[in-house]
């Protein structure tokens, strides 16, 4: 490094627009390298001395600011957003994939539409939850009134993601399933669907990293509840809203610090599952 | 019965191609009939260009938001395009093989990170660090525009950098027979060849900064008025909405409904724009959406074929 470096200055006074631009380029990825690193260093400096376990006791009260009951209230979102998004997500893009005629009106209707989903802010779709499941629907401030929202919002990303999987599903596979007198729908899911799936699951795990850091969309539609949710048409906050509402009452800097690190874990531990399905991917395709 | 069991499950399928459809259309529809009205109650000129947001006095102008709005975002760009324009040319250009997972991975991580931890961080760390060199209550335009300006990175570089590694290797080879040095070749024949999909990373970018509610919330001070250098308070549009919707009710509520029916609008000409202007704009999106997903799955080969 310090050789390529010295060659550099070297050729400085000849080019000095090249050594410029050199330098230009290698500033600016430290810096986006330096402020990640700062932000998650300094969350968890902070943060992890007051990691207590009081934080993580089973009740909230106003004097713990427990964050058991969100972190849990996090998981029930997950999973109940993930069992609407993800069917209809995989069915859509199979649709798409495998059903469609290529240069379908409709299909193009339908690509436009899901890259307007995934354009529109997080606070749009918020509003409209609790105008529509809240309000019209009547799902009062629930668990389930903030799922179906967030399963809008993912819903690009995985159809997305499942359309690119099934499309990378070499067409020999479904030849040699029709081959061997398969119909279509066993040939879609016993042959393309199971090859498909480390990419399906990356979409999956995108989409989880999505729902665990909204807090925008979730205000007005799962409310502001520190309790574990009772059932899904209780009320409950996940664990971005819980951090956003003990942040903003000045009281809990220490607490929201550990909140933080917590949340900042989560994200890194799904961060890390994504890129495991994306290692599968490659390996997969190295092997062909 | 095979035959009737294929009819169906294929109709279900369409089915769930509908769903996106039928979102954005109530969607629209859920905004527009709550929001209109206000509007027009209230005047669309009054609404639109009134400067005074006073809701207890029945004032509803929204300018204050719409060019606090503007400011922020323009202030992300002023941050955010050039390091990451610059960020995605040393990915695709400039970065030796075995530390491009790494970096890869952390501008991943970037974007995954919750705006409110965002917002915390920006709160703890960037208003106290502004309060004391720059001036004023630390609560600011430029508060604002730096931590959105880091937001917006992963955004910018992802998108610029798989359109850069989409430039046919040939060019960059052309510039070095040409007698450029690697800075230039890369610079004056790659980056141009490149600009469209650098361009749909930057309004990616804007959109993302224009509808970034909660850590902006935090850090910008959240003055309804416009404001007047860049230590000033500012409202935007986004935060607007949370900050008051809580307690709204009637005219009041819808329209803070209204202001999201202008947020809105906002987001639709980003998007038509991006696929006006940009003829590939379908393709670069798919190369995005992959890219997010399969962490940087080409790297390697491309790598290796550089050196």
């Amino acid at each position: 490094m310090t050789e390529k470096l010295k060659q550099k200055w070297r050729t400085c006074r000849r080019d000095p627009k090249s050594f410029f631009l050199f330098l230009a380029v290698h500033l600016a990825a430290c810096f986006t390298m330096l402020a990640l690193l700062f932000i998650i260093i300094y969350i968890l400096v902070k943060g992890i001395p007051h990691l207590t376990p009081e934080l993580f006791s089973p009740k909230y009260t106003s004097e713990n600011v427990s964050l058991l009951p969100a972190l849990v209230n996090t998981l029930f979102m997950t999973v109940l957003s993930l069992l609407f998004a993800v069917p209809v997500g995989v069915g859509a893009a199979i649709y798409l994939a495998e059903y469609a005629q290529r240069g379908n009106r409709w299909v193009g209707l339908v690509g436009v539409t899901a890259e307007t989903l995934s354009g529109i802010p997080s606070i749009v779709y918020g509003l409209f939850g609790s105008l529509f499941f809240v309000k019209y629907l009547g799902f009062g401030l629930s668990l389930l009134s903030g799922a179906l929202t967030l399963s809008i919002m993912i819903l690009p990303l995985i159809m997305r993601t499942t359309e690119e999987a099934l499309k990378s599903v070499p067409d020999s596979y479904r030849e040699g399933s029709f081959g061997l007198g398969a119909g279509k729908l066993r040939t879609v899911f016993a042959i393309v669907l199971p090859c498909a799936v480390p990419g399906i699951l990356s979409g999956v795990v995108l989409g989880v990293g999505r729902i665990v850091g909204e807090s925008a969309a979730l205000i007005f539609t799962a409310g502001t509840v520190a309790e574990i949710a009772s059932g899904i048409f209780s009320s409950a906050r996940t664990l971005s809203v819980h951090m956003y509402a003990i942040s903003g009452e000045g009281l809990y800097i220490d607490q929201t610090y550990a909140t933080a690190v917590v949340l900042l874990a989560v994200v890194i531990f799904i961060n890390a599952l994504s890129g495991y399905a994306a290692k599968k991917i490659g390996g997969e395709q190295n092997d062909e | 019965m095979r035959n009737i069991r294929e009819k169906a499950m294929k109709c279900l399928f369409f089915l769930a191609a509908c769903v996106s459809v039928a979102a954005v259309v109530l969607i629209c529809a859920f905004l527009f009939a709550n929001g209109i009205p206000a509007i027009r109650e209230i005047g669309p000129l009054k609404f639109l260009l009134g400067t005074t947001w006073k809701p207890a006095n029945g004032l509803y102008g929204n300018l204050p938001m719409i060019i606090g709005s503007l400011y922020v975002t323009a202030g992300a760009l002023v941050i955010g395009v050039p390091v990451g324009i610059l960020t995605a040319v040393f990915m695709a250009r400039f970065c030796p093989g075995q530390i491009y997972r790494p970096i890869k991975s952390a501008v991943n991580l970037m974007a995954g990170i919750p705006s409110v931890v965002y917002g915390f961080f920006g709160l703890v760390v960037l208003v106290p660090l502004v309060r004391d060199t720059v001036g004023g209550r630390g609560m600011s335009v430029l508060t604002a525009s730096v931590l959105l300006g880091l937001m917006i990175l992963p955004t910018v570089i992802s998108v610029s950098e798989t359109s850069i590694r989409a430039v046919p290797q040939s060019y960059y080879e052309g510039g070095l027979a040409l007698g450029a040095s690697h800075e230039r070749s890369v610079f004056y024949t790659v980056l141009p060849a490149a600009k469209s999909g650098i361009f749909a990373g930057v309004v990616l970018g804007i959109g993302r900064a224009v509808g970034e509610t909660m850590a902006v919330m935090m850090v910008a001070g959240n003055q309804a008025v416009i404001p007047e250098s860049i230590t000033a308070g500012v409202r935007t549009l986004t935060a607007n909405i949370v900050l008051e919707m809580g307690y709204s009710t009637d005219l009041h509520r819808e329209a803070l409904i209204g202001t999201a029916v202008i947020l809105f609008v906002f987001i639709l000409i980003i998007n038509v724009s991006l696929s006006l202007f940009i003829p590939a704009s379908t393709k670069i999106f798919q190369i995005h959406w992959r890219s997010r997903a399969y962490t940087g799955n080409n790297a390697g080969k491309s790598q290796k074929s550089r050196v």
